[in-house]
This record gives structure tokens, sequence and C-alpha cells, in this order.
């Protein structure tokens, strides 16, 4: 069995202990980071908003898609030694929630925490990245809680009975 | 308009300069502005530009000190693993240096260390990153240090460095309040995410020495304007005493410090200042001029910042502020300021700081690493407008209050 962790900022030792605890030994597991090219191309574009300074070494952004691939190198040595299994890992770098989508394809299983409004039950407590993952996820999905979930009581109350059609 | 071209396509790589430069050369040449208004541009234009090379310098020597890697440093320690309280101490820093350092140093020197930070704590990286960017515009109103589109208004405006800073303080809290707020509703899944507290390292080792320089340095604006002296010599002195310094103990080289200066840039914005005074004489001024509202009510106030802001996105602020100078300078100090709030402010609305980048850096792809402009675009939204009215009226009551 071919399981991908999904490895995210934050979230992501809820997902390791999932995989520790749920999935059978022997299973193939992979840890799955992506990197976003949101922050290096923000720096990017701040530099370049900085008219007539030229010097393209200078610009922030290209030390920063360099740093950016030590972090996500360091975060997935942290989490392996979390797993304490055999495990591959695997990096990727692009539109975050369309990478996981594609690495996912083939897979038997696809581990993912919410990183919504954990606060409360529903639809919120999934972000725009897990919600389009959990949306198109080519195989089937388990979907953890970073921490404890939030009991029932956090459901809204029903709406009250629509009125009788006639 | 080729000089605007060139200095955001930049053909070759080439530096800036070599295209306005001989453009430059060509108006004068061509009589496209007098020899007195050349001059007159030089003068004004000389100072400002020796006084930007020594805050160059300045920060660069900081950074040579370890300034930002102990901003850091003490930001990793004291957020303790909690991103909401690292969003606020990164919004206090990248505040502070722009205001000091200029906005140079907060996207050059500053971003890349607080992503590191942000990484080093296992935070999500985006919202700091963003407050980085948006602080090196908003941030940047209150000295004239902080921004070349201030030093030129300061130039133009007739005020000490003082009264400058004293009318600029209000709205520049305003403005960077009103981020913050924004920010935190914006980013609250990300901020919500949690982080770990890194190894606990002891306490990081301060540039003392740096830190006391650039007091100084800032004591020393005041002095000098008190006495009526160019507040320059006080960024020049500051430099100063760091290159001897650095250069004693060999952290830098005289080549490396002439790099710093930036010479190449210093001649393009010398040379931009002459070709835009060249097209404000041959029309652009009645054009302009009849857009630009007069007086300086709070309406008045808030139109030509509008104005700017309009004209900072679409071609950069640095031309925008060359343009509306001449035409606001007349009205008096308030209204050069406020186009100093439309064109730092108004910058964060479009990703690259304008349409005219934007659009090059989509023709070309130069990177395909760009953010997600519709996200981008929606911070700005959420953000420019409310500030940038904000602090317009903050910036009235301060001169209600405090006169010019």
């Amino acid at each position: 069995m071919a399981v991908i962790v999904w490895i995210v900022e934050g979230t992501w030792p809820a997902c390791v202990d999932a995989a520790r605890s749920r999935v059978p030994e022997g299973s193939e597991i992979v840890l799955l980071h992506v990197t976003g090219h949101e922050s290096p191309g923000a720096a990017h574009g701040a530099f370049a908003g900085l008219l007539g300074r030229g010097h393209p070494e200078r610009d922030p952004g290209t030390r920063m898609e360099q740093l950016a691939a030590d972090s996500a190198r360091e975060l997935l040595e942290t989490a392996a030694d979390r797993l304490g299994r055999d495990c591959a890992r695997v990096e990727r770098s692009g539109r975050v929630e369309r990478e996981v989508v594609a690495a996912a394809d083939g897979a038997d299983l696809l581990i993912l925490a919410r990183d919504g409004d954990r606060s409360h039950l529903g639809p919120r407590s999934l972000g725009p990245a897990s919600r389009f993952v959990v949306d198109h996820a080519p195989c089937p999905v388990l979907l953890v809680w970073p921490e404890t979930a939030p009991g029932l009581s956090s459901i809204p109350a029903p709406p009250p009975h629509p009125p009788h059609h006639h | 308009m080729v000089v605007l071209v060139c200095a955001v396509v930049r053909p070759w790589g080439l530096p800036e300069a070599v295209f306005a430069v001989p453009a430059a050369a060509v108006v004068i040449a061509t009589g496209a502005i007098s020899l007195d208004h050349t001059a007159e541009e030089a003068a004004r234009l000389g100072p400002v530009i020796g006084f930007l090379a020594a805050v160059l310098v300045l920060a660069q020597l900081c950074d040579d000190e370890g300034l930002f890697q102990a901003c850091g440093a003490w930001m990793a320690r004291t957020a303790a693993g909690r991103p909401r309280r690292l969003l606020g101490q990164v919004f206090v820093v990248a505040s502070l240096i722009t205001a000091v350092l200029s906005l140079d140093a907060t996207v050059v020197l500053l971003t890349p260390v607080v992503f590191a930070t942000a990484a080093r704590l296992g935070a999500r990286a985006k919202p700091h990153v963003y407050a980085c960017t948006h602080l090196s515009n908003t941030a940047s109103l209150l000295l004239p240090v902080s921004n070349l589109t201030n030093l030129l208004a300061f130039a133009a405006s007739g005020l000490s460095f003082t009264r400058f800073a004293a009318l600029m303080a209000l709205p520049w809290v305003v403005a960077i309040g009103i981020e913050y707020l924004v920010f935190r509703r914006f980013f609250a899944v990300d901020l919500e995410a949690g982080a770990q507290a890194p190894a606990s390292a002891g306490p990081p080792e301060l540039p003392l020495f740096a830190l006391v320089t650039v007091a100084g340095t800032l004591v020393g604006f005041v002095v000098t304007s008190a006495v009526g002296i160019d507040p320059a010599w006080a960024a020049f002195a500051g430099a100063l005493v760091l290159a001897v310094r650095a250069l004693i103990r060999r952290r830098t080289t005289p080549a490396a410090l002439a790099r710093a200066v930036g010479l190449p840039f210093l001649a393009f914005v010398l040379a931009l200042g002459i070709v835009v005074r060249a097209v404000v004489d041959n029309g652009l001024d009645d054009a302009l001029g009849q857009l630009v509202p007069d007086g300086t009510g709070l309406p008045a106030l808030l139109g030509i910042a509008a104005l700017a802001a309009v004209l900072a996105n679409v071609i950069n602020n640095l031309p925008a502020v060359l343009v509306l100078l001449p035409l606001t300078a007349q009205a008096g100090p308030g209204a050069v300021l406020a186009v100093l709030l439309g064109v730092n402010i108004g910058p964060n609305l479009t990703y690259a700081g304008s349409l005219a980048t934007l659009l090059w850096r989509k023709i070309v792809h130069e990177h395909d690493t760009d953010v997600e402009l519709g996200e981008f675009t929606r911070l700005g939204l959420y953000t420019v407008p409310a500030a940038l009215i904000c602090s317009v009226v903050a910036l009235w009551g301060a001169l209600e209050l405090i006169g010019t």
C-alpha cells in the first residue's frame, strides 16, 4: 500500500502521528512537502518595484528560493524522525494544492490535516488549499485534526423548520 | 517614455542609467529643457542624491555588522513559536528599519531574514513576507530618509527634517495600524497554524556599535535641522563612522563600499529627474495641472493623494513623484506631503509596484515563481484605500494641529 503524507508547516505532526498509528507496517510511506511560490514571488515583485536599482544579483527573491529549499529539506527530515519508519521524502514546488493532487495520483491513501478555522466542526475547518485537495483527490483521503477535534457542541444549532408548503 | 520603458525592461540586463543618462543628454542638447532648468534640477537633485548614497551605505554597513541577523534571532526567540506574535514583531522591526534605513533595506536585507526566521519556526512564511513588502511602502512615510520619494519631496517642501517627521508621524502610525488589522484578518488561518519554539539559543549578540551609530545619526538629523545644516551631513557622518570601523576590521573593502553607493542608480535618478522636468516643461504641467486639486483643505488633500496613488500604480512612484512635485509645490508643504502619501502607500495595490512593471514581467515571464495575482491584489484592495484615506485625514489633522 502506498501512502502519501502531506507535510505542511504548523499542522504536520498530526499527519505523521496518524501515519504511524494507522498505516500498516510494511506499507510504502512518502512524506510530501510542496513549496509555494508566493513568498519568493512577493520579494521578486518588491525588488522589481524599486525602479533603477539594477543589480539583479541583489534580488532578495532569489536568495529566498534557496532558503525555501533548505527549510523544506529540514522540515522533511524532522518529520521523518518523528515517523521513525522507513519512508521516502518528496519535495515539490509550484501551486501547492495542484502539486499535492498530482503527487497523490495512483496512491492508495493521502493523509492531510485540516488547515482552516479549528475552533468549530464544519466546512470552514478546511482552508482553500486543503479544500481543493479534498475536493480533487484522485485517491482515498484521511483527513485529521491537527489537535483534538472541537466538541459536537461547536456545530451551530439547526435552522428553524422551514415553513410548510401548501 | 522611452527612458521609463528602458528602466522597466532593462534590455540586455544593462543598468537603467545606460539609457537614462544619454536620454537626459538628448533632451538638454535638443533644447527640450532650458539650461537654466537643467542647472536648477541638478542643484535640487544633487544634495538629495548625496543623502540617498549615505543612507544606502549606512544600511549595507549595518547588515555587515549583523544588525539584520540579530533582528531575526530576536524575533525567533521572542515569538516563542506563536505566529501571531511573530507577525507583530515583523511589523515593529520592518516599520522601524524602513523608517530609519529606507525601504531598500527592508526589501533587500530584511525580507530574506524574516523568511528564514519564519521557516526556522516552522511557521507559514507568507503573512510575514507579505508584511515586509507592504511595510516597505507604507512604513516609508515617517522620515525624509525612509524613501527616495520622500527625499525628493523633502527638498521641494522646504520643511525642516523634524517638522517633516512631526507632520508624518500620525499618518505613519495610522497607515501601519490599518495594515496590521487587515493582515491579522486576511491571514487569520495561516497565523492560526502552530509553529515550534526554536531550540533555545542564548540571547542574540546585539550589534551595539551599529545600533549606537544609527541612533547617533537620528539625533544628528534633529540637531542639524535645528541649526540649519543639511541633515544629509548627519547621514554622511553615520556612514563614515561605520565605514571606517568596517575598513579597519577588514569587514568590508573600498570596492564593496563603492558598490553599496550604487553609482549607476544615482546617475539614473539624476537623469530621470532631468528627463521628467523636460516632459513637464513641454506641456505635461498644463495637462496634469488641471487634474491637481487646488488648496490644502481635506477634500483637496484627498484628491491629490488619490491622483498620486493612481499615477504611481500606472508608471512607478519615482517618476510619479517627479511629475507631481512641481505641480503641487506652490500649494505648500501640505499638498506635497499628500503626494507622498499617495505615491508611498499606493504601490501596494499592484504587484511589482506598477502596472508598467507588472505588464513587462508578464510578457517575459521573468520568474516562473510569481505570486498569485488575485490574492495579492485582494490584499492591496483591502489595505490601500483604507490606509490612504485614513492617513490623509491624519495628515490633515496634523497640519491643523502643528501647522507648517
